[in-house]
């Protein structure tokens, strides 16, 4: 299926480390992903399981100290790993954009919002004269459904899902390939959620764009993932369209968390939850991270890690229960 | 405007209070504690009589709530009364001295904070390498340096060694004073006839004085700036800046020392006093004749009513120090709004 | 229902000395680990506090010469092997004077700190603990003080008093009370608010009690925080009232005063004289900086940030 000239990231073994005072954490091990042109994936897990990291080291923007201790980020057959500095600056925010958790923390204050956009411009793009590029800055806006004179305005004075909006503004006005979108609407109330999935999905058309959308929230990533991928304790578990993994998760640790959903369709008498909680990951269990919680572990499991393998047509996951791994 | 307006008229109001309350702790301290003015003037050899007669023509044979009210009134008219040891009213000398003091502190704080910020916040950038930690010990041996020793230090290796700067006063001899003075601020008053030699002879006998003070407050200013810049490099929309491609020097010096000056601006004022004090010992090591020396001079004299019209004085100085920082607090930071 | 036993509030500290240095080994070992620089900061400013504490108590250890003798060598000689820093005006021995006059600096600043910690403290837990006008009343009187430049405060109170050891520590000591009123009213008012407070409260504790085992206990780790980083100032507000001459009568060697003298003879290029009793004015102030910082650190290292 994935064919070579619609990838457009490739993230191969990709590993990050954390050196603190009693030792290393090991947030991300071993994560190998694509995302192919125009896709949106979907990067699901509890918090803490890593997928915030996974996503700002795609910008190298990890938070110090951590370390990329091994793997390569392969963006349009460049490393962004090894990139310069000044390919990095390039690269961010112009090929691949990122807008974070929570809107309310993620505008200067001191800056209105006129500023952030007009400095974004010009460190990417000198050329743009300052009416060029508010002319740019108000056909997003426009998109957007913001008004023009929020422009002088400063962020305290902007609501929450309007702040949303401009971060998305922000990162999209150097037209990227990718938007990476971290936890986008936690902080947001449910309604306003609803009017921002579909802002997504009306900007993915326009502006062709591919998305990795981070997320815990399983309703979200039904709504706008073409592809799922399941991470636990820094490590995916599995990866399929969206179809199959909602229709037919193969890992259990997949099989929990769809079924943590409430669902008004099916009587349930109490809340299911997951028993047990993700392990240290100073001193990660030996073999399989979830081992110590699954339900249907086997000796195997807490000896030897399971690799990501193919056990349906594009439907990959890492785990003993469906047949030993060839070496 | 209006909103502002009223702000600070509130702000005045609210500083009266603190006027009041250091006005009476200072009398207090000045007439009700041991030791008697006149007696101690006179010397303890004088007749009670002659004693009694100057406390009569000084009034200060009535009752001490008398005086402290007769005190309060004096001063409610702006009237600080009158020296107790020259023939002069105590606003004299002090209007004549704190034009010094005002230049010595002006040019003490843009040093001190000249080198403190970007110390500072170039530490907070590079944290936890061997420069932060340079900067660091920086900061915490120049808080621990007495003023008074930096200035010797200093007029030692480039007044004493090197002969590169003065070592006291605002002005060389050969300057006359008289042809210029008009405010009492030097520098503007050099300006204003257009002396360039007058003005560069000033600016020449500031230097000294002014580093020794810049650089031994600069230390407060590096710690601060350095551990608000932490906590502002922390936040999401420094990540959020990042992440949309802008320089790392651009991230740090605009978007992050910007968020971190506006708590430093709302300590300036506490600063200012430490500054103040800095500058009675600078003044005292330089000869430079602003209101510590004053104060000093006056303390040897035992002219009572003159050092409490400076203690006064320098009150108020610091009143209207935090009342314009809180104003520039306004200015700088949009959430607030009076 | 629970088979736990009863256990008191976990934060209401009790007078047990032995828990305290039981928790006082736990929290060294794991702080020791934690905080690796900030350690190293303390101990460097806890050895230079040893070295000068040392000199106060056994200065014939450090120096044979009287630090009062006209007669220790000539009149302001340079340093030499028999007079390591030299010789004053008064062809007395500088090294010595440096020795015998940190006694005095020494003495005055942890009296004056203590002083104003013991006026303070009580002041502060009163203020915070009672409210109404009178708290009112005397935060914004201490407020004022804050405010206030704080050597003119002292210059003014050591003006009166005139010349004296007492009298200087007096003086020191009034511009240091309102920070540890400041500081114990606003850690007494948010401590007020927990929980184990209330249910003292609840169980009919009077007011005394509260104060005494539940509110001071948990005022007193900042307090020693406070108290070292006040020591270093009072050691600078100490030196600049002797050295514009309003400390201590003549005859006291005093690191304050030698500046001042040396400041006379400074324009026939005599170095020597100033240079060494302001090192260790610095020395000595670095030292409790040092100790108070990482003791910060260590202990709350939230407290130094205001």
């Amino acid at each position: 299926m994935a064919d070579e000239q619609k990838t457009i990231l490739d993230v191969q073994h990709l590993s990050i480390a954390y050196p603190i005072s009693i030792g290393v954490v090991r947030a991300v091990e071993d994560v190998s992903f694509t995302l192919d042109d125009g896709e949106a994936l979907g990067l699901v897990g509890e918090s803490g399981c890593g997928k915030s990291t996974l996503g700002l080291s795609i910008l190298k923007l990890q938070r110090p100290p951590g370390r990329v201790t091994a793997g390569k980020i392969m963006y349009r057959g460049t490393d962004i790993l090894s990139m310069s500095d000044k390919s990095l600056l390039a690269m961010r925010g112009r090929s691949i954009a990122m807008i974070f958790q929570n809107p309310l923390t993620s505008l200067n204050p001191l800056f209105t919002v006129e500023r952030h956009f007009l400095e974004t411009i010009r460190y990417h793009d000198a050329a743009y004269s300052r009416e060029k590029a508010l002319a740019a800055v108000q056909t997003i806006l426009a998109v957007l459904g913001i008004e023009k004179k929020r422009l002088k305005e400063y962020p305290h004075q902007l609501s929450g899902g309007m702040r949303q909006r401009i971060m998305i503004g922000l990162a999209l006005i150097m037209n990227p390939d990718i938007l990476i979108a971290d936890e986008p609407t936690t902080s947001l109330d449910v309604i306003v959620e609803a009017g921002f999935t579909e802002l997504l999905l009306e900007l993915r058309r326009l502006y062709k764009l591919s998305i990795i959308l981070i997320t815990h929230n399983l309703g979200l990533v039904a709504e706008i993932a073409d592809r799922i991928a399941v991470m636990y304790a820094g490590t995916i578990m599995e990866i399929a369209t969206a179809q199959e993994i909602f229709d037919h998760p193969l890992h259990p640790y997949t099989q929990g968390l769809i079924n943590c959903v409430p669902n008004i369709r099916v009587e349930q008498k109490e809340l299911v939850t997951m028993p047990g909680s993700p392990p240290d990951l100073v001193d990660p269990p030996v073999g399989c991270r979830f081992a110590p919680r699954c339900p249907k572990v086997m000796d195997i499991c807490r000896v030897k890690s399971p690799s990501l393998r193919e056990h349906a047509p594009a439907h990959v996951a890492a785990c003993w229960l469906y047949g030993k791994r060839e070496d | 405007m209006r909103h502002l307006l009223n702000y600070m008229i509130t702000r005045i109001l609210l500083a009266i209070p603190m006027v009041f309350i250091m006005v009476t702790l200072i009398f207090v301290v000045l007439r009700v504690m041991p030791g008697d003015p006149v007696s101690a003037m006179l010397g303890g050899h004088a007749p009670q009589r002659v004693i009694d007669a100057r406390k009569l023509a000084l009034g200060l044979d009535k009752p001490i709530t008398v005086q402290y009210v007769e005190y309060l009134g004096q001063l409610v008219r702006l009237d600080l009364g009158n020296s107790m040891v020259f023939n002069e009213k105590v606003s004299t000398p002090i209007i004549e001295k704190l034009p010094a003091t005002i230049e010595l502190t002006v040019f003490g704080l843009l040093v001190s904070l000249g080198l403190g910020i970007p110390l500072g916040a170039y530490a907070a950038r590079r944290r936890r390498t061997g420069r932060d930690f340079g900067i660091r010990l920086y900061a915490n041996v120049v808080y621990c340096i007495p003023v008074f020793w930096m200035g010797l230090l200093l007029q030692l290796v480039f007044g004493v060694f090197l002969s590169w700067f003065p070592v006291s006063g605002r002005t060389s001899p050969r300057v006359d004073v008289s042809t210029f003075s008009h405010t009492g601020f030097y520098i503007i008053d050099t300006l204003r006839i257009g002396s360039l030699a007058a003005f560069g002879d000033v600016m020449w006998h500031l230097v000294l004085p002014a580093v020794t003070l810049g650089i031994v407050l600069s230390g407060i200013f590096v710690r601060l700036t350095r551990a608000n810049m932490l906590d502002v490099l922390k936040s999401d929309y420094i990540l959020a800046a990042r992440a949309r491609g802008i320089p790392e020097r651009r991230v740090v010096y605009n978007h992050g020392l910007r968020n971190a000056l506006i708590p430093i601006v709302t300590m300036l004022g506490l600063q200012f006093a430490l500054l103040l004090a800095g500058a009675i010992l600078t003044e005292s090591t330089f000869s430079w004749p602003g209101m510590g020396r004053l104060l000093l001079e006056r303390i040897y004299l035992r002219d009572y009513p003159v050092i409490q019209g400076v203690i006064i004085v320098y009150t108020l100085f610091v009143s209207a120090v935090s009342l314009v920082v809180d104003l520039l607090y306004a200015v700088i930071d949009p959430r607030v709004k009076y | 229902m629970s088979s736990q036993p009863q256990r008191p509030p976990l934060q209401a500290a009790r007078f047990s000395p032995a828990g305290w240095l039981a928790s006082f080994v736990r929290w060294f070992s794991r702080s020791r680990k934690t905080y690796r620089s900030e350690w190293w900061i303390m101990i460097a400013g806890l050895l230079v506090i040893a070295l000068i504490v040392a000199m106060t108590l056994f200065p014939h250890l450090f120096t044979h010469y009287n630090p009062l003798d006209q007669n220790a060598g000539g009149q302001m000689t340079a340093p030499s092997a028999q007079h390591i820093m030299g010789t004053d005006n008064l062809s007395r021995d500088v090294w010595a004077r440096v020795v015998y006059g940190a006694q005095t600096i020494l003495g005055v600043a942890i009296a004056a700190a203590l002083l104003s910690a013991i006026i303070g403290i009580p002041l502060g837990l009163l203020s915070g603990f009672a409210g109404g006008v009178f708290d009112r009343v005397l935060s914004l009187i201490m407020d004022s003080m804050y405010s206030f430049p704080g050597l003119i405060l002292a210059i003014a109170f050591a003006a009166m008093l005139g010349p004296g050891v007492i009298n200087i520590t007096l003086a020191v000591a009034v511009v240091y009370i309102p920070t540890y009123f400041r500081l114990v009213r606003g850690q007494t008012l948010s401590i007020k608010e927990e929980v184990y407070v209330e249910a003292a409260h609840a169980i009919g504790a009077r007011r005394g009690t509260i104060l005494g085992r539940y509110i001071f206990p948990n005022v007193i780790a900042t307090v020693v925080v406070i108290l070292s980083l006040n020591i270093a100032d009072a050691i600078m507000t100490e030196a600049a009232l002797s050295y514009i001459g309003l400390g201590l009568p003549a005859g006291i060697p005093d690191w304050g005063m030698d500046l001042s003298m040396g400041k006379k003879f400074l324009p026939s290029g005599v170095w020597w004289m100033i240079t060494f009793p302001g090192l260790m004015i610095m020395l000595l102030a670095l030292g409790f900086t040092m100790l108070g910082e990482g003791l910060a650190e260590i202990l709350n290292p939230r407290l130094l940030e205001r």
